[in-house]
C-alpha cells in the first residue's frame, strides 16, 4: 500500500478511454463531490494536468426554498454578494461624502430589488464562468446529489430521482457547509432566514443572531449601510476567532453608525404577528430578564454546519469529529481513507475560507499527479471582514501571540490613523486603527497584523507577504511608505504599547 | 615665552553669550578651527605646530593661517588683537571663539572644555538652518531639535506666476500629493454616484459637481494640514521664519521675507531641501495664461474645457481627475507616457483615461498660447506642433494646465557663493560618493526632490530627513560599554585593581550589534577567540546580555556590561 500510495502511482490502474466501465458505472482517475471553491480548483487543475475528472454538484433547497447554481457558497451565498452588498452600503456612505467634494447631489433612498437583481445577475454570470471553464478543460459536470456506495464508488441521484453509479481511483470531498438554524428555538426554523437567502425583499428592519460568525457583522453591517433599522444580537463575544480588541472596534464602529448591538442575549421565541412582522423573544443571560421585539426579518447567522450528513461516509469508512461533525484530515488532505480526500470548509481544522480551499485543492491535484510534494500551509493565511470598517487581519491575534510566547516575550506597536479620504467630509475617524504583534527580542519578528479602515484587505494582502517572508519590525519601519494611504500608517508604526 | 599671558583662559567662550562673540570674528578665517601665528614671533611655530597635532588628535582639521603669507597680514593681526586682548601669537579659535594662546588651548583640552567647545559649535546661531519647509527639510529639522539642537527653518513660497502662493509643507501638502488625491477622491465618489444606481440607490436628478465647495473644503483641509505643522515646529522649539534664504558666505544665509526686510543667520551647518517648483514651456503665452499644478488645487473657478500639457505623472492624474468631475480634457503629450515607469503600464493607464472620455494628443508640443478672451476661465487658442513633421494644430480651451516637468528650486540660493556644486542639466544637487546626502560643501546637505537620482517622493524625503538628523547629531551611531575589572588572582595578590580594561562598541542603528571588542587584561587572547566568533555570527548587546557568565572568569565582565562611555559614570573599581 506504501508504495501505491507514491505519488507517481496514484493514477496507475486508469481505465483506458475510461467512459462506461462494467455495469454502467462512469469511471474516473478523479472524482470530486462539491462543485465550490475548493472542488472546483482542485477538478480543474487535475484536468489541467491530464486527468480524467468530474464534479458532482447539488444545492439542496434552503428551509425558504433558496437554491443556486454552480461555484458553491463563495460565489452564490457567499463572499462575492456579500461584497457587492458591501460596496452597496459603501456607496451610501461615498454618497453622503460626495457633496463635501463639490457633487450636487441628494440624499437617495436605496432599493433592495435593483441591487438584488444586479447582484444576482452577476452571480449567474460566475455561475456560468464556472460550467463554461468545466467544458473547456474537459471535466465532467454532474448536478447530482452523492453519496457513498462503498470506498470506491459514488451513486449520484439525479433531480428527477435518476441514479448514476461513478468510480474513481481518487475522491475529493468539497461540500462545503451550510448555515446552522437553531432549532430548538420554537418558530427559528419557519421565519428566519440565513444569508443563504440573500435576495430577500425589501425589509426595513431586522434582527440578527450571532454567535460567533463574522457572517453576522457583515450582514449587519451592510443591511445598515442600505439604511435599514438593524439590530444584532450577540450571545457572548463577537468575532470569537479574531483579536478582541479589534474586534471590540468594529462593534463600537458598528453601533456608532447605526447598528443596534444587543450583547449577551439569547433568543427564544420567534412569532408571527398578524401584520407579517415576526416578535422575536430573547433573554437577557446576565440579568435573566425577557425582552422582545418586532422585526420584518430575522437573520440567523450563528455558525455553519458540514455538509456530510447525505454523504453515506460510514458506507466509504470515512471518519468525522462526532462534535462538529467535519472530517478528519491529515497534512495531505487525506482522510482516514488513504484514497478519499476532503477540502475546505468541510475538513476539520480548516479555515473556512475561499482562497484556501482554492489553494489546497490545487495543490492536492498536483500532488496526485506527481507534479509535486508540498503541502497546503494553513499558517498566516491572511483574510478580511467586510463590516462597514473593514477589519484585515493576518497571523495571530494578540491574544493567541500573549498564549504562545508569553506575555513579556510579545511587543505590540500600534496607532490610531485618519484616512485622508475622511477629511473633508469629516467622518469619524476613532475606530481606524492599525496593531502590529511582534516579538520582543530583536529584530522583533512580525507575528501578526490586524488593519482597521477603508480597503482592509488589499491593505493586508502585501503584509502577509512580507510576514510569510519572515518580517521583522525593523523591516516593516524600514519600508519608505507610499503617500498618501492608509497602508503607510503601517509603516508608520513606533509606538508600543508597552512604551505607552 | 611666545605664548602671550591672558588674565582670563577662554575667556572668549565662557561669557554668557558666546555666540555673539562670532560676529567679531573676521571672515579671513575660512574654517571654524584656525590657529594664527606668524614667523616673526619667536617659538610660534614650535607652539602652533603642537596645537595642530593636538588638534589632528581629536579628529579635527584645523586651520593654520600664517600672518606672513597673507595679504594684509599686519592688519589681520591688528583686527585679532582689538577683538581678543590677545597681542601675540598664535591665537587659537574653536569654532569662531578665541580660546587664546597655545597653554590655554592645552589646559582647555585637560579639562574637556575644548572638546565641548569642538562639538557644540557655540560660534553659530544655529546648529542647523533648514531651507525648505517641505516633507524632508521638516522632518529632518524636527529630529535635529528632537536630539537637543537649536535649528531654524526658512520657508517661503514665491508666488506662481499666477500668483498662487501657499503656507508651510511644501509641495507634499500644498500642492501635491494631499490635495491630489483628494480631488481624486472626488472624481471617484463621481463614479461611485454612477455605480450606486446599479446597487440600488435612486436618486432621478442630474448630478452636478461644484468646483468651488471641493476646493473649499480641501484648501481648508490643506490649512489645517500647514497650520499643524506650524504647531509641531513650535512644540520642537524650531524657530520657523517666514523668509527666503539664501547664502551670503560661509555659514551664513540671509533670510528676506515679504515685505523685502532681511536678516542674516548662521549655522554650523545646512541642510537645502527646496524642492522643486512646475516648469514652463518657454513658448509665447505660457508664464501669462497657463496654469500648473501651483496653481490647479486653489483655482478659485471651475477651470473648464482643459488642456494638460504633458505626460508625466501629475499630468496624468490631473487629466484624470479633472476627466472624472465632467470636465473635457485633452492630454498633449510630446513622446511616452508616464516616462520611467513600465512602459505597457503606462500605455494601459493610458487606454484607461481614454475609455473615461480623455483625449489624447500624440507627438505635439504648443507652440504659443493666446488669450482669446478673458475671464474665470476665459479662453486660449493653443497653437501646437508636431514633433516629426511640419504639421500643426490649433485648439481652443478654457483652461491650459502645464504638467512638463519641475525644475529644482537650486538657482537663487546663493550656492555658487558657498561653492555648492549643483548638476548643470538638472539644477539638482549630486550626492557624495558615500550615497550620503551631503554636498560639496561638507557642512552643507540636501534631501527630498532638490536630491540628484533620488526618488522624488514625501516618504523618501521625510525617512531621508530623519537619518541626516539623526546621523548629524544623533552623536554616534557607535554606543560604547566599558568597565575597568580586577581579575580574582589579582585581588589576593593585590595588584592593581584599575588597569584590567573592557570595552565593547555597539552599532545603534543595527540593533546594538557588537562592532569592536577590546580587552586588556590576563589570558586576553584566550578571551577574545569565542567573542570573534560570535561576532561573525551577528553578536548583539542584547545576546549578549542574555548570556550566562563563567564564574569566576575574567570573560564573564562582557555579560554584565552596564555603563556606557557616554553617561560618564565612573567605572572603577574599589576595594583592597
Amino acid at each position: 500500500m506504501a508504495a501505491l500510495r507514491g505519488a507517481a502511482a496514484r493514477f496507475r490502474g486508469r481505465a483506458p478511454g475510461g467512459a462506461r466501465g462494467a455495469a454502467g458505472r462512469q469511471r474516473y482517475d478523479l472524482l470530486v463531490i462539491g462543485g465550490g471553491s475548493g472542488g472546483l480548483a482542485c477538478a480543474k487543475e487535475a484536468a489541467q494536468l491530464g486527468k480524467k475528472v468530474a464534479v458532482l454538484d447539488y444545492v439542496e433547497p434552503s428551509p425558504r426554498g433558496t437554491r443556486w447554481g454552480l461555484g458553491g457558497t463563495c460565489v452564490n451565498v457567499g463572499c462575492i454578494p456579500k461584497k457587492l452588498m458591501h460596496q452597496a452600503a459603501l456607496l451610501g456612505g461615498m454618497i453622503r461624502d460626495a457633496p463635501h467634494y463639490g457633487w450636487r447631489v441628494a440624499q437617495a433612498p436605496h432599493d433592495w430589488a435593483t441591487m438584488a437583481d444586479a447582484v444576482q445577475n452577476h452571480v449567474k454570470s460566475l455561475n456560468w464562468g464556472h460550467r463554461v471553464q468545466l467544458q473547456d478543460r474537459k471535466v465532467k459536470y454532474l448536478n447530482v446529489k452523492a453519496s457513498f456506495v462503498d470506498m470506491h464508488t459514488v451513486c449520484g441521484v439525479s433531480k428527477g430521482g435518476e441514479e448514476t453509479l461513478l468510480s474513481a481511483e481518487h475522491i475529493v470531498i468539497a461540500t462545503g457547509g451550510r448555515p446552522r438554524y437553531p432549532t430548538h428555538i420554537e418558530g427559528a426554523l419557519e421565519y428566519g432566514i440565513t444569508r443563504s437567502c440573500c435576495p430577500v425583499p425589501t425589509s426595513p428592519s431586522l434582527a440578527l443572531l450571532n454567535c460567533l460568525a463574522d457572517v453576522a457583522l457583515e450582514c449587519a453591517g451592510f443591511l445598515t449601510g442600505l439604511g435599514l433599522d438593524t439590530t444584532v444580537m450577540i450571545r457572548s463575544v463577537p468575532l470569537r476567532a479574531f483579536d478582541q480588541q479589534m474586534a471590540l472596534l468594529v462593534t463600537e464602529h458598528m453601533a456608532g453608525h447605526g447598528t443596534r448591538v444587543l450583547r449577551g442575549c439569547a433568543p427564544e421565541r420567534v412569532e408571527k404577528l398578524p401584520d407579517q412582522q415576526l416578535r422575536v423573544t430573547w433573554v437577557d443571560l446576565a440579568s435573566d430578564r425577557k425582552d422582545a421585539g418586532t422585526f420584518d426579518t430575522v437573520l440567523w447567522a450563528i455558525g455553519r454546519v458540514p455538509e456530510t450528513a447525505s454523504l453515506n461516509l460510514e458506507k466509504a469508512g470515512v471518519r468525522t469529529n462526532p462534535v462538529t461533525g467535519k472530517i478528519l484530515v491529515d497534512a495531505q488532505e487525506a482522510t482516514s481513507i488513504p484514497h478519499i480526500y476532503a477540502i475546505g470548509d468541510v475538513a476539520e481544522g480548516r479555515p473556512e475560507l475561499t482562497p484556501t480551499a482554492i489553494m489546497a485543492g490545487r495543490l492536492l491535484a498536483q500532488r496526485l499527479s506527481g507534479r509535486t510534494s508540498d503541502l497546503m500551509d494553513y499558517s498566516s493565511v491572511p483574510t478580511t471582514v467586510f463590516t462597514p470598517l473593514e477589519y484585515g487581519c493576518v497571523g495571530l491575534s494578540e491574544e493567541a501571540a500573549v498564549a504562545r510566547h508569553g506575555e513579556e516575550h510579545v511587543e505590540v506597536y500600534h496607532a490610531f490613523y485618519k484616512p485622508l479620504e475622511y477629511t473633508v467630509p469629516q467622518r469619524d475617524a476613532s475606530q481606524c486603527y492599525v496593531k502590529m504583534v511582534c516579538l520582543r527580542e530583536p529584530p522583533q519578528l512580525v507575528l501578526g497584523l490586524h488593519f482597521l479602515g477603508p480597503n482592509a484587505g488589499e491593505v493586508t494582502q502585501g503584509f502577509a507577504l512580507g510576514i510569510k517572508c519572515g518580517a521583522s519590525f525593523q523591516q516593516v519601519i524600514r519600508t519608505v511608505g507610499i503617500h498618501p494611504t492608509c497602508a503607510e500608517e503601517v509603516a508608520k508604526l513606533r509606538i508600543s504599547k508597552r512604551s505607552g | 615665552a611666545g605664548c602671550e599671558r591672558r588674565e582670563e583662559a577662554g575667556g572668549g567662550r565662557s561669557g554668557k553669550a558666546p555666540r555673539e562673540q562670532e560676529k567679531t570674528v573676521p571672515s579671513a578665517l575660512p574654517t571654524p578651527h584656525s590657529c594664527v601665528w606668524s614667523v616673526q614671533e619667536e617659538n610660534a611655530g614650535a607652539f602652533s605646530l603642537q596645537v595642530k597635532e593636538l588638534f589632528s588628535s581629536l579628529g579635527v582639521d584645523c586651520n593654520i593661517l600664517e600672518l606672513d603669507q597673507v595679504d594684509e597680514g599686519a592688519s589681520v593681526q591688528e583686527v585679532l588683537s582689538e577683538m581678543t586682548n590677545q597681542r601675540t601669537v598664535p591665537s587659537i579659535f574653536v569654532n569662531r571663539v578665541h580660546v587664546g594662546g597655545c597653554d590655554h588651548t592645552f589646559q582647555a583640552h585637560q579639562s574637556g572644555l575644548l572638546q565641548q567647545l569642538l562639538q557644540q559649535d557655540l560660534a553659530y546661531d544655529y546648529d542647523l538652518i533648514v531651507i525648505g519647509g517641505g516633507s524632508g527639510g521638516l522632518s529632518c529639522a524636527q529630529e535635529a531639535a528632537v536630539l537637543g539642537r537649536k535649528v531654524m527653518v526658512l520657508d517661503f513660497v514665491v508666488p506662481s506666476p499666477r500668483g498662487t502662493a501657499w503656507g508651510l509643507g511644501g509641495t507634499c501638502v500644498n500642492v501635491g500629493c494631499i490635495p491630489k488625491k483628494l480631488m481624486h477622491q472626488a472624481a471617484l465618489l463621481g463614479q461611485a454616484l454612477t455605480d450606486s444606481r446599479k446597487f440600488g440607490w435612486e436618486y432621478s436628478q442630474q448630478v452636478r459637481h461644484s468646483w468651488a465647495t471641493m476646493t473649499e473644503a480641501i484648501q481648508s483641509h490643506v490649512g489645517s494640514l500647514s497650520w499643524g505643522r506650524r504647531l509641531a515646529l513650535r512644540e520642537n522649539a524650531v524657530t520657523y521664519v517666514n523668509s527666503y534664504g539664501e547664502f551670503v558666505e560661509h555659514h551664513k544665509v540671509k533670510a528676506t521675507n515679504e515685505k523685502g526686510q532681511e536678516a542674516l543667520y548662521t549655522a554650523a551647518k545646512f541642510v537645502i531641501a527646496t524642492g522643486q517648483r512646475p516648469r514652463y514651456l518657454g513658448i509665447p503665452g505660457d508664464r501669462e495664461y497657463c496654469i500648473t499644478s501651483d496653481d490647479l488645487f486653489s483655482l478659485p473657478y471651475c477651470p473648464g474645457t482643459t488642456l494638460v500639457v504633458g505626460a508625466s505623472y501629475v499630468a496624468l492624474e490631473c487629466a484624470g481627475f479633472l476627466a472624472g468631475l465632467g470636465l473635457e480634457v485633452t492630454v498633449m503629450v510630446r513622446s511616452v507616457l508616464l516616462r520611467g515607469f513600465d512602459q505597457e503600464m503606462a500605455e494601459k493607464v493610458g487606454a484607461s483615461m481614454q475609455q473615461l472620455g480623455v483625449r489624447f494628443l500624440r507627438k505635439f508640443v504648443p507652440v504659443e498660447v493666446q488669450q482669446l478672451e478673458k475671464g474665470l476661465p476665459g479662453r486660449l487658442k493653443v497653437v501646437a506642433k508636431s514633433t516629426d513633421g511640419t504639421e500643426t494644430m490649433e485648439g481652443v480651451y478654457n483652461t491650459v494646465l502645464l504638467a512638463i516637468g519641475r525644475d529644482s528650486c537650486t538657482k537663487k540660493l546663493g550656492l555658487e557663493k558657498i561653492g555648492v556644486n549643483i548638476s548643470e542639466k538638472t539644477g539638482k544637487i549630486p550626492v557624495n560618493v558615500n550615497g550620503e546626502e551631503q554636498t560639496s560643501v561638507p557642512y552643507v546637505y540636501a534631501v527630498g526632490d532638490v536630491l540628484e537620482g533620488k526618488p522624488q517622493l514625501t516618504p523618501v524625503a521625510v525617512r531621508a530627513g530623519k537619518l541626516l538628523a539623526r546621523r548629524l547629531f544623533g552623536g554616534r551611531s557607535e554606543k560604547v560599554y566599558h568597565t575597568l575589572f580586577w581579575p580574582l588572582e589579582w585581588t589576593v595578590a593585590c595588584r592593581d585593581n584599575n588597569t584590567c580594561y573592557a570595552k565593547i562598541i555597539c552599532n545603534k542603528l543595527d540593533n546594538d550589534r557588537v562592532i569592536g571588542f577590546h580587552v586588556l587584561g590576563p589570558n586576553a587572547g584566550e578571551i577574545t577567540q569565542g567573542f570573534a566568533a560570535a561576532m561573525k555570527c551577528g553578536l548583539t548587546k542584547q545576546l549578549l546580555d542574555a548570556t550566562i557568565g563563567i564564574h569566576p572568569t575574567c570573560g564573564e565582565v562582557f555579560t554584565t556590561l552596564e555603563i556606557t562611555k557616554a553617561s560618564g559614570l565612573d567605572i572603577t573599581q574599589k576595594g583592597c
